[in-house]
């Protein structure tokens, strides 16, 4: 493989720390930005389809950047960009929660039955919805406490997050009129992400037979 | 009376030359092969809109005043959508799927000169050039509700001329069923057309129909323009179908011809999806999209996030006065 370093590198605990709290200022100022210009009409002719756009679009980029920590930790020698792995899952909860509230709150407004409806009635729906609870699954187990003591099957119900990608790629397709459209692109970075990791999953496929 | 058209602005040469030096950097983008990546990066050019206000907004393209009549019984009284939504919010693949794509790239879009042919089961086919449009027919203001398949709409001032009174000029043959229309088809002016990245793969021309008697319907109009002045160009200039009771994809944009028939025309999106967009395409809050509800709608008018805008959908867009022509016919299979 190729390596860009030679010697590994090490980010120490100052610098993690401040990488981190700079990527929660600025996620934070994004989504209140996106909220205040939402709220204050200057977010193009119908802000709830910005606000959906957008909250929608930054799950799956950081559904990608969480996927990319990876491969890119083990090709360069930095091992320490896992330790930003974490972070970047909860974002993607994160945007896909705000992605739900945007729906209920400003979208249906409010009306219960019909988000219940269309929950059940519309695929596309049905299957951003398991995404998101997939993400609340993986989060709300994601403490260094609950890892250790689920063991074994912690790492087990973490690879579904291979799933809820797909399912959020497929929710943002089917959402849109037509095939050709900018999911085409999310599709791509999704299914290369995929690829990389081919001699895992058939050695999960291996082991289940 | 017809009033003589002004124009209000005068283009000078300067103008024409800043329009070739667009379309050639235009023509080089797309032999490098940009253009597609020209579509993904169209999230992040209206992300810029919105986090820096663009100083020289995209004015190319000159809307010139209209003169027209207000006859009382299509003003209503409901909020209208701002001249500034109406023209940034537009379904027009043919300049990208993106709803801010059209305001973007159909600034150049040449209207005059223009031909609208009338032709197919008339006795006296006809052409109208980009003139005609706005003087042979007195041009009337109305107030028109627009709901959109994808549940949300807005209220607009068009201005225009019936439908009918076209069709009546070129006289229609006694076989005569339906009217055909056609969208300008150059996919130089529109990059949308020969590229599926930015068109969303969908055919091309545009085409769109209707029953002759939905045509003929006194509320089936041909705009001309919007809040008082000719259309922009991602609002269908110079001339554009406006059906108020059917969702709004049946209203063409930008057309060149209309073809008089006996047989139901192909319409773009029901040859698309047959099972999710049908030839009527009547606005019916009991007949849902598969993928969305029709029941409901959110209002565009003016208002951030809280204002409570749902509001329910009514049968034919409220216009009531379009359910004859229908009776008798089960609308639930023609959706």
């Amino acid at each position: 493989m190729v390596t860009l370093l030679s010697k590994p590198l090490r980010l120490s605990a100052r610098v993690r720390k401040s990488v981190k709290a700079l990527l929660h200022v600025a996620a934070i100022l994004f989504l209140a930005g996106l909220f205040y210009l939402g709220v204050t009409d200057r977010l193009g002719a119908d802000p709830v389809d910005t606000l959906l756009h957008y909250t929608g679009i930054w799950t799956l980029i950081s559904l990608f950047i969480c996927l990319t920590l990876s491969p890119l930790s083990k090709h360069l020698p930095c091992g320490d960009l896992m330790r930003f792995r974490r972070m970047t899952g909860i974002y993607a909860f994160v945007f896909a929660f705000c992605h739900f509230l945007t729906y209920a709150l400003f979208e249906l407004q409010l009306n219960i039955s019909l988000l219940g409806e269309e929950i059940v009635k519309r695929p596309y729906i049905t299957v951003g919805m398991a995404a998101l609870l997939i993400l609340l699954a993986l989060t709300a187990t994601s403490t260094s406490n609950i890892r250790r003591r689920m063991g074994k099957r912690w790492q087990q119900l973490h690879n579904s997050i291979y799933l809820a990608m797909l399912l959020g790629l497929l929710h943002f397709t089917w959402s849109q009129k037509t095939f050709w459209q900018e999911p085409v692109f999310y599709w791509l970075i999704g299914l290369s992400l995929l690829i990389l990791r081919k001699d895992k999953f058939q050695r999960l496929l291996r082991r289940r037979r | 009376m017809p009033s003589p058209f002004k124009p209000s602005v005068k283009l000078t040469d300067n103008d024409v030359t800043d329009e070739r030096v667009y379309r050639s950097r235009r023509r080089i983008l797309k032999q490098l092969g940009f253009v597609g990546a020209g579509a993904l990066l169209a999230s992040s050019t209206r992300a810029a809109d919105w986090f820096w206000e663009d100083d020289e907004k995209k004015s190319a393209f000159q809307r010139q005043a209209l003169t027209f009549d207000s006859p009382e019984k299509y003003q209503i009284d409901a909020e209208k959508t701002p001249y500034s939504k109406a023209s940034t919010y537009n379904n027009f693949y043919e300049f990208g799927t993106d709803k801010s794509a059209p305001a973007e790239r159909a600034q150049s879009l040449t209207v005059d000169p223009w031909t609208l042919k009338i032709d197919g089961m008339v006795k006296k086919p006809l052409t109208l050039d980009y003139d005609d449009l706005f003087k042979r027919f007195t041009l009337e203001e109305r107030i028109y509700r627009l709901r959109c398949v994808e549940a949300w709409s807005m209220v607009l001032p068009w201005v225009g001329f019936e439908l009918g009174k076209l069709i009546n000029l070129a006289e229609p043959t006694g076989s005569a069923r339906y009217v055909a229309f056609e969208t300008l088809y150059d996919p130089d002016q529109m990059p949308g057309q020969n590229n599926r990245f930015m068109g969303g793969g969908i055919e091309y021309p545009y085409v769109e129909g209707l029953r002759l008697d939905e045509a003929m319907h006194p509320l089936t109009l041909m705009s001309v323009g919007l809040y008082g002045k000719t259309l922009p160009p991602q609002n269908g200039a110079p001339i554009r179908l406006t059906v108020p009771w059917k969702y709004g994809f049946k209203s063409i944009k930008s057309i060149v011809k209309i073809t008089l028939t006996d047989k139901q025309p192909p319409t773009t999106w029901n040859r698309l999806a047959p099972d999710e967009y049908g030839f009527y395409a009547n606005v019916n809050p009991n007949v849902d999209h598969p993928r969305w509800s029709q029941a409901s709608e959110r209002r565009i008018t003016t208002g951030g996030l809280f204002a409570r805008n749902r509001i329910e959908t009514q049968l034919f867009n409220g216009y009531q006065e379009v359910a004859p022509m229908y009776k008798g016919m089960d609308l639930r299979r023609f959706y």
